[in-house]
This record gives structure tokens, sequence and C-alpha cells, in this order.
């Protein structure tokens, strides 16, 4: 088992438009991404229940081969910079996909 | 064809400078164009609902100059889009008056400016609102209805290549745009000389962030992209920088949906079946892209609208007894504002830092830290209003009830007994399409000489 963020080189979230914000999770080495592909840790299974979330609110996933990346949006409840959002570029959004063990 | 090749400094023009090496490594490998993008609905809605710039003038001031300077010297066209971080009339005239100034203060030969407006007026979306084409919502909105228009402060279009080009037209060798989609600053250049749309628009995707599409990361650095007939080649102008497969191919993603569309005013790019090749250590070639022109034009819409004043206040708590209950705290501290103000007319906000403020609902971890800072918002009609909200709610928090609390004398601890004026709040009441039968209707175009 390993860490996901030992295994890609880029984990993270953005702002997609003002109404979603997306998170990709980029690997170098195109056997690890597909290593991790196929364990189905990262689904929009597994994504919503990392977050807590209906599977819904989850308005894209895919798995882009040509950056051997695995890429997901979420819907967000509010449009950004609504008073109180916590993150206006959706930024810090990513923390808790660092942790997802990979059986690999 | 021949081959295009255009620069672009800064993905974010005046959020934060440009790099002046890298740049000027860009402009002597004699690119066709120098272009930028100033804007971004990432910042959030006040701006545009406030006709204000979250970027410094001098910011946005130092780096038109340096693009200017070089346009001038070398003699090829500057184009910049979404003037001012939103694209609104206001910042669009200041943009030109910059440029007006920058070319006094060094006595440049006279110019010719194109300069375009992106504001919509109210009336026109509401016209559309009722009729056979209502103006349809984005990303899981409905569409657009007459109270959302109602709360709406300043709307403005995403324009699409066309001012552009029509401003290249006209020979301008400055232009500067509102609103507009990033990739059409660059593809309108593309095009104007003889590019493919499929290779146009590719071009202003991979372009517009700068040094984004590069590794390693590194903001504000120029990069080079060309089109010469077999596809698109994108080359990081920092000598530490490449733009490698995977830097490229990964910027496809960024900040989107989803990595194989890309819409603009008047079509879609496919990237489904992008060919990535790195042809030497700091270029990539890209091929493979496709362009379908849409059957309707639809026009993006962005509008933001006043929700009120707002004043911030912050909280922190140590006692581990209070962090435990510190949902029953902010419980106590509301309904003091409830008692005061009722429980409508007024917005009251709590983001509890050290718990899960940076990410509310979406925290996974439940257990809150050593300490905690909390953030409060209130948002309301009127100064006094918000003011009063706000302080309600962030004092009433010292003096909250916890049966079992050993410190009496205090439940929180404050690094300001005051609360502060921030800018008011306003939302994203707009994010939406307009059908348009010309694409240049919401975008009037004018042309000056300068330094005649």
């Amino acid at each position: 088992m390993k860490k996901l963020s030992d295994l890609a080189k880029t984990i993270r979230s953005k702002n997609a438009g003002v109404d979603k914000i997306t998170f990709d999770i980029i690997f170098t080495d195109r056997d690890v991404y597909d290593q991790v592909r196929r364990s189905k840790a990262i689904t929009p299974e597994t994504v919503a229940t990392l977050y807590g979330i209906e599977q819904s609110r989850i308005a894209d996933f895919v798995e882009y081969d040509p950056a051997c990346a695995i890429k997901f949006t979420l819907y967000r409840l509010r449009p950004s910079g609504s008073a109180g959002d916590s993150d206006i570029f959706g930024a810090q959004q990513y923390a808790p996909l660092l942790d997802i063990r990979i059986d690999i | 064809m021949s081959s295009i090749k255009i620069i672009c400094p800064n993905g974010h023009l005046g959020f934060a400078p440009l790099k002046p090496d890298s740049f000027l490594r860009g402009v002597e490998a004699g690119p066709d164009f120098i272009a930028a993008d100033s804007g971004s609905d990432d910042i959030g809605p006040v701006p545009l609902g406030s006709d204000t710039s979250t970027s410094p003038e001098a910011w946005q001031r130092q780096d038109l100059e340096a693009m200017l300077l070089a346009s001038r010297r070398i003699g090829v066209p500057m184009i910049i889009g979404s003037s001012g971080d939103t694209g609104t009339n206001s910042r669009v005239d200041r943009y030109v008056e910059i440029i007006r100034e920058v070319a006094k203060k060094h006595g440049l030969a006279p110019f010719k400016l194109g300069y375009f407006y992106s504001e919509v007026d109210k009336e026109r979306v509401r016209k559309a609102i009722g009729s056979d084409e209502p103006v349809l919502g984005l990303d899981g909105r409905d569409a657009l209805d007459e109270a959302e228009l109602d709360a709406t402060d300043r709307i403005v279009a995403m324009a699409g290549v066309h001012p552009f080009r029509k401003l290249l037209e006209e020979n301008c060798d400055v232009i500067i745009g509102g609103r507009s989609s990033d990739c059409a600053i660059f593809a309108a250049a593309a095009l104007h000389r003889g590019a493919s749309e499929a290779d146009a628009y590719y071009l202003g995707k991979v372009l517009e962030c700068a040094s984004f599409c590069a590794e390693p990361y590194g903001a504000k650095e120029t990069v080079l992209g060309a089109v010469n007939g077999s596809g698109v080649t994108v080359t990081a102008m920092h000598p530490d920088q490449r733009c490698t497969i995977a830097s490229v191919a990964g910027h496809a993603m960024y900040e989107r949906s989803n990595p194989y569309d890309e819409f603009v005013a008047g079509g879609r790019l496919d990237m489904r079946d992008c060919h990535y090749e790195q042809i030497d250590p700091r270029t990539t070639r890209v091929t493979g892209q496709r362009f379908e022109p849409a059957e309707r034009v639809r026009v993006k819409l962005e509008g933001a609208g006043k929700v009120g004043e707002r004043f911030v206040g912050i909280a922190s708590v140590r006692d581990p007894y209070t962090i435990a209950n510190i949902d029953k705290v902010i419980d106590w501290a509301k309904e003091q504002v409830v008692e005061r103000f009722g429980a409508s007319g007024y917005e009251l906000y709590y983001n509890v830092f050290g718990k899960n403020g940076v990410m509310g609902d979406l925290e996974t971890v439940k257990a809150p830290g050593h300490e905690l800072c909390v953030v409060v918002q209130g948002v309301a009609g009127t100064t006094e209003m918000a003011e009063e909200v706000c302080m309600t709610g962030t004092r009433q928090m010292f003096y909250a009830r916890l049966p079992e609390v050993k410190g009496t004398a205090g439940g929180v601890a404050f690094v300001l007994d005051e609360v502060l004026k921030a800018s008011p709040a306003y939302r994203w009441t707009v994010n939406h399409t307009l059908a348009v039968d010309d694409p240049l209707e919401l975008f009037p175009t004018h042309t000056v000489t300068i330094g005649a």
C-alpha cells in the first residue's frame, strides 16, 4: 500500500468557473498512473465517500490519458466568493486526497 | 502559410508583475504579437459588482508599459483582453488612459489603438429572458429569470475572437479588450494571419496562463507559442523552464471541468485526439486538435449583484471544553443576533479555522485542533446594521453560556475588540449564455490614434 501523495506528482484543486471546483491528480509515470486507475481507489464512488457528498455533486470524472491524470469536478453549494465562502479560488480543497491508500 | 509566433508574459496581467528576463528573451525571439489576458472570475464577484480592480494600478501599469515599449520597439501588435480583472467599461477606459500616458512619457511615435467594451445593458438581457431563446444557465444553473436579473448590478459578456479580429483588420497596433475568453485573445491574432481555427484556438488555450504550461512551476514567466502549419508548438522562455508533454497536456485540464472541450463564442475546441510530442528540451508540439463551429452563437455572460454591506469579526478559542462545544457557542451568538434583528434581513457566517474553516462541509478531519480561530461575517443592507450584526455575532461568543465551562471570565480571545469594514458582499448572479445574431453586437469597437 502506498499513499497517493507518494505516487502523484501533482495533486491540486482550483475553481472551474464560479460554480465548480476541479481536482487534478497528475502522474509522471504512465505505469503508476495505470496501476492507480486499475486499483479503483479513485472513482466517483470513492471520491463521494471520502468527501462525504452525494455522487450527484460530482459534475465530471475523467481519466485523462494524454496527461496521465485523473480529474474530477464538484459543484459548489454556493458560487465562489459569496459571503462565507472560505476558499474563493478553490485552491485548498485537495488535502484529503493526499492520504488515499493505493494497493500498489 | 508562414509561421506565426506569439508571446505571453503573464497569465493575469496586473494580478502579479511579469518577470522581465524571460519577457526580454521572448521579445528577442521575434514574435508577431505580444498578448496577455488581464482578467479572471477567480477573484470572486466583488470587483465586477462594485466596478473595481483587485490588482494594484501600479502593477497593471508596469506590465502594460513593458509590453507597449517592447511591441513598439519591434513593431508588432500588442493585445490585451479582460482589462483590469473584470473587463468592465471603466477598466477598458483606464487601460486606454494608461497606454496614452505611457506613450507620452516615452515620446512614442504615433500608433493606432483599438479598444472594445463588453458591458451588457440589463434591458438587452431582459428582452431575451421572455423570448424564444432564453438566457440559458451554465454549470447546472436554471435559465436566468427577471428576479435574478433585477438582483444584478453589472453584467459583462465574454468576447470571442470577433472584436479582436475586427480591430486587427483595422490595422490597430495596440488592442485593449473588455471581458474576453482567454484563448480568443491569441486565437484572433493567429486567425488574422491565416492559421486554422483548430490550431489558433489551441494556441490560445495553451498560452493563456503564460508559464503555467511549463515546468518546473514558476508563474509570470514568458512562453512562446507558434503555429507553423503542422500543429502548435509552445516553448518556455525562462532558461530553467521547459514545456514538456506532461506540463502542456496537464495545462489543458487546468481550471476546467473537463480537459477535452474549450467553449468560446462561436464554437468548441475539441482536444480529445490531441497528440503531444517533445521536439526539443524546452518545446512541445501539439497536433490533432479540432474546432467545431457552433450552429448558433451564444455568448457567455457574467453578472454580479450586491448582497449588502459587510463587516468581519475575529474570535479565538483555546479552552478544550469550549472547542468541543464550539457549535453551541456559535448558536448562542446567533440567537443574540436573532433577538436583536429577527431571523431574516441580514446574513451571518462563521468560518471555524482549526475545525473546518477551509473546507466547510467537505472537511474529512473531524477532530478539531487545540486552538480555533473563528472568522465572522455580518452582511446587511446598511453599514450600521452590518456592523452591529457582525459585532453582536462576534462579541456574544465571549458571553456564550456553556454549563460546564471552567473559565467564566470570557469564552473567546480577541486579537481586536472591534469588527472590520470589508468590501460589500456580492454574489455571482449571472453565469449564463445569450444567443446573438451578430457576434459583434455586444462588443462595440473604437479606434484612436495615440501620440498624434
